[in-house]
Formats: C-alpha cells, structure tokens, sequence
C-alpha cells in the first residue's frame, strides 16, 4: 500500500457532472470505504448483542419494520438511538479535531485539550449544582453555553494581532487546568448524593440518552454540517499560510472565525447531550491522516473515523459496564502517550 | 521622471503600514502595463510593505490601490485572485502534499462549489507546471524538493492562477545563484509572453539587467524610476543605499551593473 504511484492521474479518481468535475484520491476513497464497512459491522454488532442476544435477520426485519413486537421495540427503541448517537456524535467530534487541529496547525490542538470539555462540565455542574436543575434540556444548555465562553475566553486571551496556534494551545492548557480546578472545588463542596450525579454525567455516557435528545441533536448537526462543507474549500487554503491563501482570493479573518464557531459547536453538542467524551476529537483526524495520507486534514475521514472510534469505545465500555468516556480516556491516554514520547525522540 | 503609461494597478497617493507604524506617506507608484517592474531599496525601506498593498495583503490607512480604476477592496476576493497573482515572501506546503496538488491550489478563484474542478484547471496545472520545468516532478512529495524545485513549484501555483498581472515579493532571496538566474530568465519569459510582472529584489545588478521597469524606495517614498539605463547612476544607488560604487555596461548585456568601491586597497603596480 505504501507504494508511491509517480502518475498524478493514476491514483486520483475524476468524477464528471455537470459542468464540473469532482476528484478524490484512490486511496482516500479506499479507506474511506473500508471505515464505513467496519463501522457498519460494529454498528451491527453493536444492535445484535446485550443482554438479550438477537441474529441478524431479526435485527434486519426489526430495521425494517417488521418482526416481534418485543424486538423492534428493543432494537428500535434501546439500541438503535444509542448507536445512532455513537456515530453521529463521534463524526461531529472527529470533525471538530480537524478543524482545530488544522488551525493551530498542531495535532495537540484538538477541543478537548484546548479547554472546551472542561468548560462544558463547569457548565453543566453550575447548573446541576448551583441552580439545582435535573432537566435535561437545561443542564445541555449549561454545557454549550459553557464551552462556548470557554472557547471565546481562550480566543481572546490567546490573541495578539490574529490568532497563532501555539499560544492558542498553551493559553487553551491553561485554561483547561484552572476549569478543572472549579470543577473539583463544585463537587468538593456539595453533597455527596448531588455530586455522585455530576461525576457520572462527567464521564460521558450514551446509556441514558433516547430519541428526545437525538432529535435536536440531528437537526443541529443537520445545519452545521452542510456550513462546514461550504467553507472547507477555502479553510484548506489557510494550510498555505496566511498570505498566499489571501493571495488565492480567500477571505482569511472571516474563513477562521467561521470554522472555530462551527468547531465549537461540534464539540459543545455531543458534550450537552453525553457529557465530555475526551479524545475522540484528539485521536480521530490524525490516524485519519496516517491512514488516507492525503495532504493536510481530510474532514470527511476524519469524522467517519471519530464515528468509528466512539461507536467502538461505547461497544466496548458497553460489555464491560464502564461509560463511552472512560474507555475514549483510556484509548486517548495510550495514544497521548504515544504521542508525546514520538515527538520527544524526534527532539 | 515619469512618463505617461496605462495601468491596471496603481497606488495612490497610499499612506500604509502595519499596526500603527506608518511606512510610507502619500505614496503614488503606477505599475506600466506590459513591464517588468522591479522595486528595489535598501532593508525596510517598505518596498515589500507597497507589493503587500498593491496586492491586497494590506489596507491603506488613506488613499487608494486601483485596480483597472477601481478600489482594490471594493472587489470580490476571488475576482481580484483572477487578475493578480501573488508569489508571498514565505508560505507553507501542508503536509505531504505533491507537486501537482500543490500548483492544482492556485486554481482557487476560478472554482466554485459546484464546479470543484474542471478540464480547463487541468490545462492551467498542466501549462504551470510546463512552464516553470516542474512537469517531472509532478507526483512527488513537495517536502523532498530542493530549494530551487520547490520555489519553481510555487512559482507554478501561482501561474495556475492565470491572472495578468504577478507580483513576486523576494523570489529569488533564499536560492544560489544559478538558481536565481534561471527563476529570472523564467520571469523574463513569462514577460515576454504578455504578463506584466512586479517583483521585489535585493540583487541591484540582476534588477537593472531584468527589469524593463525600475522604481528605487527609500524611506518609504520613491526616489526615483525608469528604465534601469536611464536611472542606474553611481549618484542614485549612493543615495538609495549610502554605497559609494561605480556603474560600468554589464559585458554581455550592456545595462547598467554596479561595482562597490568598498575600502580600495591600492593596486599593486606592475
């Protein structure tokens, strides 16, 4: 597979319509198709089995409509919206790396790391603890509206003449580690029963979440997405520097602030509707690229990949009785890891 | 001193700068259609600073940047990107990216959300990449170019862009001699072909023997313009650059080349 193909056009696909025509790398394609079948066997796999094991045809007959009542109404009501999230909320979060990471140009420079999370939880545990709200909707909204100060905080104290990426990252950390702080100080001083709930919710799960959180969940996604795929073109630009985008009849100042509030709400739905679920945003794009190899970040492997990731790490907690967010955490942790000693060998 | 010419792009009467340190004051500088202009002076004496404005990198504090009459800003990105073209002083190649994906992103302004692509971008990359030599070096990695292979291939981008007009700010600072030349002989080309080109350069002798056009900055004004044979003096470059020299025919050339006199040891007799 690592064989370097010199023929610009024999490992580019052309796709002609209309007027135009749409390319994508034979390789990009490849793997792309191979992430969807794997997630498409974990998504199966994933509705088949629990406590209740069914077969295929019954969870296919179930899809469709039709079979047991007692079923359908498991398949159809339990596991399908968890999957459902699981994917959504995964491709919503390997997105979000993507764009952050290719704005700070530096693949530490992901949602979670930068603060967001951790400002969605203290969003979250304000309202949960201070105001004394269990309704969902409020707590969902504590945790956008949290992630979005922090994201706004972080660009404000991180600007100087534009935004560099390295003080954003830096400025993010800092951030991040005096939220993490309130948080603990919120749940120290609470009662225990109040904040048992808050750490649960915390750890980011699926297991709580039906159609009445995934349908605001999907509309939202439905209107950020296409927003995205609008301004990607001219977004990848910014990868040639700032000047030479410019050059290219891209609109610089307004293309990046577009695509950090977009980014932003990526990451602040999927943590209002399961609570922080950390990593995936982190891990997501930059295997995407090792697989695709493709210049800069590609968003659409990206966000399939996080899809996988999550639909497989909640898979997985699932079996073990852990939530989706430990799991990511731990996953994440290795690759962080991993990480860190790699560009510390490279020095 | 100045004589009458048509210009697609002019500045006029600009005062710019960045942040609040103003760099040059009521500036007015005419590019000549079909020239080969070249700005040069010594260190911040702002003659990148006018290539940024006259490119749109930049907004004059007062005045105007007109281009074919009309402000420069009050044009749609895309629309300037398609008249002027702008090789930058620095710019990044992202990761792994290969010659031809690179030259294909000059293509930029021409494209729209339903047309991403089309026979006549392939044509602009194909041409680019023949015209700048980098045709054999389309499918490989822009990380493993030599410095003078990968300044061709953004030179390559920039011409996949195919506007009429190219600014080059320092294209030739970071290259050996050989290779400088043979970027110049490129520009000298791509003049001969139609484009009128503007560019930034430090070699004062590679100035005056490719430039149809000369303007000198100092200070942030114009001191002087005109083609290099009439305005290469001793007395100008003396009072540009404070270098005491003289100015004899480049041998193969006949234009103007310039010869510092530096500390003049005396010559042995014999």
């Amino acid at each position: 597979m690592s064989a370097v193909l010199p023929d610009a056009a024999a490992r580019m696909l052309s796709i002609r319509l209309g007027g135009g025509i749409w390319r994508l790398e034979l390789r990009t394609l490849v793997i792309r198709i191979v992430l969807l079948a794997l997630l498409l066997a974990v998504g199966g796999a994933a509705l088949m089995s629990g406590t209740y094991q069914l077969d295929p045809s019954q969870v296919l007959s179930a899809l469709s409509g039709g079979g047991e009542g007692t079923i359908r109404k498991l398949v159809l009501e339990w596991r399908l919206p968890r999957v459902l999230f699981a994917v959504l909320g995964g491709l919503a979060l390997g997105i979000s790396g993507a764009i952050f990471q290719s704005l700070t140009r530096n693949p530490l420079g992901s949602p979670d790391v930068i603060g967001f999370d951790a400002g969605s939880y203290t969003g979250a545990l304000i309202v949960m603890l201070v105001l004394g709200s269990v309704s969902y909707a409020v707590i969902a909204t504590g945790a956008v509206l949290g992630g979005v100060i922090t994201a706004l905080l972080v660009y404000l104290l991180a600007y100087r003449r534009g935004i560099q990426g390295f003080r954003f990252i830096i400025v993010g950390i800092g951030v991040s580690a005096f939220l993490v702080g309130i948080n603990s100080y919120l749940l120290i001083s609470t009662g225990i029963q109040e904040a048992r709930a808050a750490v649960a919710w915390g750890f980011g799960s699926f297991s709580a979440l039906g159609y009445e959180q995934l349908v605001p969940f999907v509309l939202v996604l439905a209107v950020i997405l296409p927003l995205v795929m609008l301004a990607r073109r001219g977004f990848a630009q910014l990868e040639l520097g700032d000047d030479a985008a410019k050059a290219v009849g891209v609109d610089v100042e307004r293309t990046r602030l577009t695509m950090t509030v977009l980014g932003v709400a990526l990451t602040a739905i999927v943590t209002a509707a399961a609570g922080p679920i950390a990593f995936v945003a982190l891990v997501a794009p930059q295997v995407a690229r090792r697989l695709v190899r493709a210049p800069g970040l590609d968003m659409v492997s990206a966000g399939i990949m996080g899809a996988l990731l999550m639909l497989s790490a909640d898979f997985v907690g699932q079996r073990i009785d852990i939530t989706v967010g430990l799991v990511t955490v731990v996953l994440g942790g290795g690759y962080f890891a991993w990480l860190l000693i790699r560009e510390g060998f490279r020095r | 001193m100045t004589e009458s010419h048509t210009a697609r792009l002019r500045a006029a009467e600009v005062t710019i700068g960045y942040d609040r340190r103003v760099i040059s004051t009521d500036l007015s500088v005419d590019i000549p259609d079909g020239s080969f202009t070249v700005i040069v002076g010594p260190n911040a004496c702002g003659k990148s600073t006018l290539l940024r404005a006259l490119s749109r990198l930049i907004d004059p504090e007062k005045g105007r940047v007109l281009l074919d009459g009309k402000d420069i800003h009050g044009y749609r990105a895309k629309e300037v990107a398609r008249r002027v073209g702008l090789l930058p002083q620095s710019s990044l190649a992202p990761d792994g990216i290969r010659v031809a994906d690179l030259v294909a992103r000059g293509r930029y302004p021409h494209q729209t959300l339903l047309r991403p692509w089309s026979d006549a971008d392939e044509l602009a990359v194909d041409e680019a990449m023949a015209a700048t030599g980098v045709t054999e070096l389309a499918g490989r990695l822009v990380d493993e170019l030599s410095g003078g292979q990968r300044q061709r291939v953004w030179v390559a981008m920039v011409l996949a862009q195919q506007t009429p007009l190219l600014l080059l700010d320092e294209p030739t600072t970071f290259l050996d001699i050989a290779h400088q030349i043979e970027l110049l002989e490129l520009f000298t080309d791509l003049h001969e072909a139609g484009s009128t080109l503007v560019a930034v350069l430090h070699d004062l002798n590679h100035a005056a023997r490719y430039a149809t056009h000369l303007i000198a900055m100092k200070d942030g004004q114009v001191v002087a313009e005109g083609s290099p044979g009439e305005i290469v003096t001793a007395e100008l470059v003396e009072e540009v650059f404070g270098l005491p020299c003289v100015v004899v025919p480049d041998p193969i050339t006949d234009k103007p080349s310039v010869v510092p006199i530096g500390r003049v040891r005396p010559l042995r007799e014999h």
